[in-house]
């Protein structure tokens, strides 16, 4: 558990930098996959699960763990790789990720049994309804944990979102975070040329949320955020400016890499990148 | 002659919100989703009787049916209760990945079934659920008869059942005729009058106008057995096959479009297992309209002389062959 509580910046770095190896690895072997979002939330992940989340490895149902529900089921790679890493499974079945009989599905499913994994999902702007649900029966328990979920920007253009945004307020979830993945581009392009988002915080806070902003690479502040929200009577939203493909310098913020993955030539590449971003 | 007595109309939503009051008082898990139009849909009774497990979630289907997702994935027994024509449209996508695919036990009631809804018209007369929910892999998909059958339907599905449960019901009184002391038995079609020249196999409302239609024939000199399919899926395939063995002429009877629905469901199993000759009463791809309820069945031939015609025909076809 204690290694599940660090603010140790030196050592959260180096949690980042291996789920993105991870994340890379993984996606090569499968050959298909979404790269830009997984490798822009692996700091989100790593403040989630190495220092934010009350969880245990060990003890996947534990009832009074924190819950984290992964909304945009296309950024499964980087859940799976912080699990993995985290200690629920083996990091070498990483490489099953998208293969025939994989517990690792394409969009994360939970009959194929994967320990940690709290839903499964793909289909956009489900996650925050389900987590509403999740931080209902916590309060019908009286159980005194977090529900979180992490969903796309993109994915803020599902009207059911806002269903939920309003029944998450109207029902004063005090114990629901939402933290949006703002990196501004979506498949067809930016968010603001395919469909205006902004102004972002003030629709939140229109609908009755706390709103914070902080950037979705620096652990420190995300995990300052996430932790330091208790006084509050309203559901909180973080919004979490990051750069898609966050690590590689070619592809960073390159909508077009939503969907791909590095080729096997690529990889070396690639994970030089990442070592060069751990050193500065 | 019809052995079974109308003990007084009464609409199969009452049903539905007595099951769901009785299971409430039963297990404390049990949690009711509004969507607004509660006293419509049977769930008023458990909302006044249980206010601390009774959620109010507005005009907003997509969200009441992903929430009970979570709510059950947290080991709560979520009940959500609208119109079919929502449930099972509206909150498709929703109840295919967040529920189905989770395989988690939400059990979603779908009100206002068939052309007998009236005077609101197509756009309220549920008549694909039944092909939608069907197709959903870990679907229960139940279709009682009446409102005692409902309320013992709404029972099981509610404690007894696992994974995801779709409960169909109607608006208008009709009659209610099933014996109370009988337990619902999911996947469980039951025989209400024995036959052996064709068989009736209705579900819903139209097993009452079976068992009339089944008088009409017997005037005739054609015995008609009926058969009450309250589980759609899964379905029962025993007794169908033994109806068709039996009977070597099925008709299927239902309030709902015949693509997709339990005309298709039946013919499954006939073609596979026992090819007989059938006919199919119910939508024939086309929406409803506003009128009287008995007026509106009559229209799509839904009542029992059109039911008993369309078996006689098929009788002498039969016959013919």
């Amino acid at each position: 558990m204690e290694s599940f509580q660090t603010t140790d910046g030196h050592l959260l770095r180096e949690h980042a930098t291996i789920i993105r190896q991870l994340v890379l690895q993984s996606l090569t072997e499968a050959g298909s996959g979404h790269l830009g979002a997984s490798l822009g939330l692996a700091d989100v992940f790593t403040a989630l699960y190495f220092s934010v989340l009350r969880h245990d490895p060990a003890k996947p149902q534990w009832p009074e763990r924190d819950r984290l529900v992964l909304s945009i089921g296309h950024a499964a790679p980087v859940l799976y790789a912080t699990l993995a890493h985290a200690g629920y499974f083996k990091t070498e079945e990483l490489q099953s990720l998208r293969k025939l009989g994989s517990r690792l599905q394409g969009h994360p499913g939970r009959d194929h049994g994967l320990p940690g994994l709290e839903l499964s999902a793909g289909s956009l702007g489900q996650g925050l309804s389900v987590a509403i649900g999740m931080a209902l029966a916590a309060r019908f328990d009286g159980l005194n944990h977090t529900v979180f979920v992490v969903m796309g920007d993109g994915e803020l253009q599902e009207g059911s979102v806002w269903e939920a945004a309003m029944a998450a307020s109207h029902h004063h979830l005090d114990n629901l975070v939402a933290i949006v993945d703002r990196n501004g581009v979506q498949i067809d392009g930016p968010t603001e040329k395919v469909m205006h988002l902004e102004p972002l915080a003030d629709k939140w806070k229109s609908f009755g949320w706390n709103v914070a902003e902080c950037d979705g690479h620096n652990r420190e502040q995300l995990i300052e955020t996430l932790k330091h929200r208790r006084n509050a009577t309203q559901p909180l939203v973080v919004l979490a400016h990051t750069i898609m493909g966050k690590g590689i310098p070619a592809i960073e913020g390159d909508y077009r890499w939503h969907g791909k993955v590095p080729s096997r030539e690529q990889l070396p590449g690639f994970l030089k990148d990442l070592r060069n971003m751990h050193k500065t | 002659m019809n052995p079974y007595t109308n003990k007084g109309n009464k609409a199969t939503r009452t049903g539905f919100g007595e099951g769901l009051l009785a299971a409430g008082q039963l297990n404390d898990n049990v949690i009711a989703i509004g969507a607004d139009i509660t006293s419509s849909v049977g769930v008023d009774l458990f909302a006044s009787a249980f206010p601390d497990r009774f959620i109010s979630l507005g005009i907003a289907e997509q969200n009441c049916v992903a929430v009970a997702a979570g709510l059950a994935l947290e080991g709560k027994i979520p009940v959500f209760s609208t119109y079919g024509v929502f449930a099972a449209l509206r909150a498709a996508d929703q109840i295919r990945v967040s529920v189905c695919y989770n395989n988690v036990h939400v059990i979603i009631g779908g009100a206002h079934a068939g052309v007998s809804v009236g005077p609101d018209g197509a756009t309220h007369q549920a008549l694909e659920d039944l092909s939608i929910m069907q197709a959903l892999p870990n679907m229960t998909l139940l279709s009682p008869c009446d409102a005692t059958e409902t309320k013992n339907a709404a029972l099981a599905a509610i404690l007894q059942c696992r994974g995801p449960v779709y409960i169909r019901f109607g608006r208008e009184p009709m009659p209610d005729f099933t014996d109370p002391n009988i337990p619902f038995k999911i996947g469980k079609a039951s025989e209400m009058l024995k036959g052996d020249d064709l068989t009736l196999i209705a579900t819903g409302h139209l097993v009452w106008e079976a068992l009339l239609a089944a008088q009409i024939l017997e005037k005739q000199g054609i015995t008609a057995r009926v058969l009450n399919m309250s589980t759609i899926k899964p379905i029962d395939r025993e007794a169908v096959i033994r109806c068709a063995a039996e009977t070597r002429a099925i008709i299927t009877v239902e309030e709902h479009q015949i693509n997709g629905g339990l005309g298709s469901a039946v013919a499954g199993v006939v073609v596979t297992e026992c090819p007989v000759p059938m006919a199919f009463i119910g939508m024939k791809d086309q929406f409803g309209e506003s009128g009287p309820p008995l007026e509106l069945m009559k229209k799509f031939g839904m009542d029992a002389a059109s039911i008993a015609d369309t078996a006689l025909h098929l009788f002498r076809k039969k016959m013919s062959d």
